[in-house]
């Protein structure tokens, strides 16, 4: 004897199964995003195209210029020989930075005065920006304390500046030691992949069911609601969890982000991700008539639970009121939750808040589905 | 037999959406194994109805019983006793024969043991023997709806609702659709079926005919077309077609008049009374043949009776 549920299962399995490209697009968009993602969400700066318009043309400035050189963080794009090509190099966007080495550059360094050195930026991405020119205060500074060692033995070491203190910071980075951004990302990756995956899978396989009518007839028949949307969200499930497990693995073993955590933690911290998730799609399919509208609905919804997350901006740094709807974002605390677990390695009750909290929201969120659901005709 | 309660009963069922009133107290009584038609224009409250009847819409006013379940109060009750097909063709083109059958057996919990045989009766019905493996997207259009009927009445219900089950299937698989609804009635089920075929509302032991959310008639069909008209309708061959129809409308006895091709089709209170339109016309210099008794179709009484029932409203 099959329980109601069985069935409903049974069937959601052979249509799974015999929809020959399900495993394809299951698989295949998640792998590929993950390796674009994986490659391209990254803080460094590196390969900054810059101008450099040398009115010097002295042995300093050589020197200066093939410090930055040195680096690989700077690619000479082009040489001006006045400062109209600077400007015509950063509004066409050949060059990102400009370096302006002034006459009288290397003589006023020598007479130990003000030399001048003139860098413009173009602060359109002003976080690339600030990073760039982060560089080329440690590379100036570099510069200048080569210069010194050339110049102070000449002039008597034994007056070495009594009133200079020299500080040096050592920083340590816990958890990631190397300060490695992927480490940052791959995690965050899995968890964004993850909601808009399946979110989108469950409203549109219930709209789906709608829009043909075999909703109706599912619900003249003695099916519960609670029945039918277990049925349609059990196999969601499943498959949700598989995705992390796969995606996980590929972020160990390709990208080499460690996991430090309890896999047990893990598997608990998915499925209270994945209830909140499956929650979020069932009440986004009891808005929908027809899979247009689910779209639309998918398209205004994933953006901001993507981008007020956490994933990449911090939500302490944003203004109070989207703060607020952060607490409404399963994605900010599952990324809380896989991110601890794979760098920190903390315990479940350090995660208990962010558990909590996905627990509240996912079975809110299906019993407000459940509600609707059954009047969903009306 | 008058001592069984209904198997449907609606008692000034009204179902409003909004300001617009889709079904408006509408009354109607089905007896055991009756096949009842509903008839009546698109958009009449024929689907409304039905749904409200599955426990699918909830009444905004009235109520309906059906079999033996209030089907705003039980609605659990009615849905486990009746079948149920949706104008949308809605099985899954994906599963196969076989596994909608036992799909839609197991929603309705009939017993493992007797799934077998059930779905033997299914297919049998439908045809579909030797199909069984067949995906549903790749049967045509008459086996479909011949298994959608199958899936619908697995678990044998003792009340069917149809909800224009025919449309868009060629008539020979039509002809064969109304005689297994003919069988299932002789067993014993309740049938409500819509349509919006006329020749099919002769197959239905009586028809409800729906306009504008409200019930405008009820009875057989050939108590639709005789009484519904209010008279007994004749041919009649005359000329000049003008002359006659002005002489016939100040008659006494005609009831209506009208121009049908090259003869007029007369409506009179009193067969009796046709006897005398020949001197009646002779006197307005009208030649004319003798009336010709006619039966009128269901759709002559469905267009007259929906002309008087709007009349009133035309006129307020």
């Amino acid at each position: 004897m099959f329980g109601r549920l069985g069935v409903m299962l049974m069937k959601e399995f052979i249509e799974l199964k015999r929809d020959r490209w399900a495993m394809f697009r299951l698989i295949v968009p998640l792998l590929v995003q993950l390796f674009a993602f994986g490659y391209a969400a990254t803080f460094t700066v590196t390969r900054v195209s810059t101008v450099i318009l040398d009115l010097d043309q002295s042995q300093a400035s050589r020197a200066l210029i093939s410090h930055f050189t040195a680096t690989g963080i700077f690619d000479i794009v082009d040489v001006a020989t006045d400062q109209r090509q600077i400007t015509r190099d950063l509004n066409q966007g050949t060059a990102t930075l400009a370096i302006v080495i002034h006459a009288r550059f290397a003589a006023n360094l020598a007479n130990g005065k003000e030399a001048p050195l003139q860098v413009i930026v173009d602060g359109t991405n002003s976080n690339t920006a600030l990073i760039a020119l982060g560089y080329v205060s440690q590379i100036v500074a570099l510069f200048q304390e080569d210069e010194a060692a050339h110049l102070l033995p000449a002039s008597a070491g034994a007056s070495a500046a009594p009133g200079t203190l020299t500080l040096s910071l050592q920083y340590q980075p816990w958890f990631n030691a190397g300060l490695s951004d992927r480490w940052f990302f791959i995690p965050g990756i899995i968890g964004t992949l993850i909601l808009v995956q399946i979110v989108g899978l469950t409203a549109f396989a219930v709209v789906r069911e709608r829009e043909v009518g075999t909703l109706e007839q599912i619900l003249v028949s003695p099916i519960s609601s609670f029945e039918f949307i277990l049925g349609k969200t059990v196999p969601f499930f499943l498959i949700g969890l598989a995705d992390v497990a796969l995606i996980s693995i590929v972020g160990i073993l390709w990208f080499g982000v460690p996991f430090v955590g309890n896999p047990f933690l893990m598997l608990l911290g998915s499925s209270l991700f994945l209830l909140s998730v499956l929650g979020l799609g069932l009440l986004l399919s009891t808005f929908s008539q027809t899979q247009q509208q689910a779209f639309a609905l998918n398209f205004f919804l994933l953006n901001p639970f993507f981008i007020l997350s956490g994933f990449a901006f911090p939500i302490a740094a944003m203004p109070r009121i989207l703060q607020w709807f952060t607490y409404l974002n399963p994605l900010r605390y599952f990324l809380v939750v896989i991110r601890a677990l794979f760098l920190k390695g903390v315990g479940f009750w350090t995660l208990f808040p962010d558990f909590a909290a996905m627990f509240l929201l996912g079975t809110g969120a299906l019993a407000i589905s459940m509600m609707r659901f059954s009047k969903s005709l009306d | 037999m008058s001592a069984a309660p209904p198997s449907v009963l609606t008692e000034g069922l009204t179902k409003i959406f909004g300001r617009f009133t889709a079904v408006d107290h509408i009354d109607l009584s089905i007896a055991t194994g009756e096949v009842m038609g509903f008839i009546g224009p698109n958009g009449a409250g024929k689907s409304t109805t039905i749904r409200m009847l599955c426990g699918l819409l909830r009444p905004s006013a009235g109520r309906a019983v059906v079999a033996g379940f209030d089907v705003a109060r039980k609605p659990e009750a009615v849905r486990a006793h009746i079948g149920y097909m949706s104008q949308k063709f809605s099985l899954y083109g994906d599963l196969t024969v076989r596994e909608n059958l036992r799909f839609f057996g197991g929603l309705y919990s009939v017993r493992q043991s007797e799934m077998a045989e059930r779905m033997r009766f299914a297919i049998t019905m439908a045809g579909l023997e030797g199909r069984e493996n067949a995906l549903v997207n790749t049967l045509a259009g008459g086996w479909k709806q011949r298994l959608a009927l199958g899936c619908a009445i697995l678990h044998r219900p003792p009340v069917l609702f149809l909800d224009e089950p025919t449309s868009g299937v060629e008539p020979e698989a039509r002809r064969r659709f109304w005689d297994l609804i003919h069988d299932l009635a002789a067993g014993g089920v309740t049938i409500l079926v819509s349509t919006h075929y006329m020749d099919e509302a002769e197959y239905c032991n009586r028809v409800a005919l729906i306009d504008r959310g409200r019930l405008a008639a009820i009875g057989t069909p050939s108590e639709l077309r005789g009484h519904a008209l209010g008279g007994a309708l004749f041919e009649l061959a005359c000329s000049p077609l003008g002359a006659a129809l002005a002489a016939l409308h100040r008659a006494p006895g005609v009831i209506e008049a009208n121009v049908f091709g090259d003869r007029l089709h007369v409506l009179l209170a009193d067969a009796s009374a046709a006897a005398s339109l020949h001197t009646l016309l002779a006197a307005a210099n009208v030649r004319a043949e003798a009336p010709r008794p006619i039966a009128p179709s269901l759709e002559d009484a469905f267009v007259r009776l929906v002309t008087r029932t709007r009349r009133p409203e035309a006129a307020s």
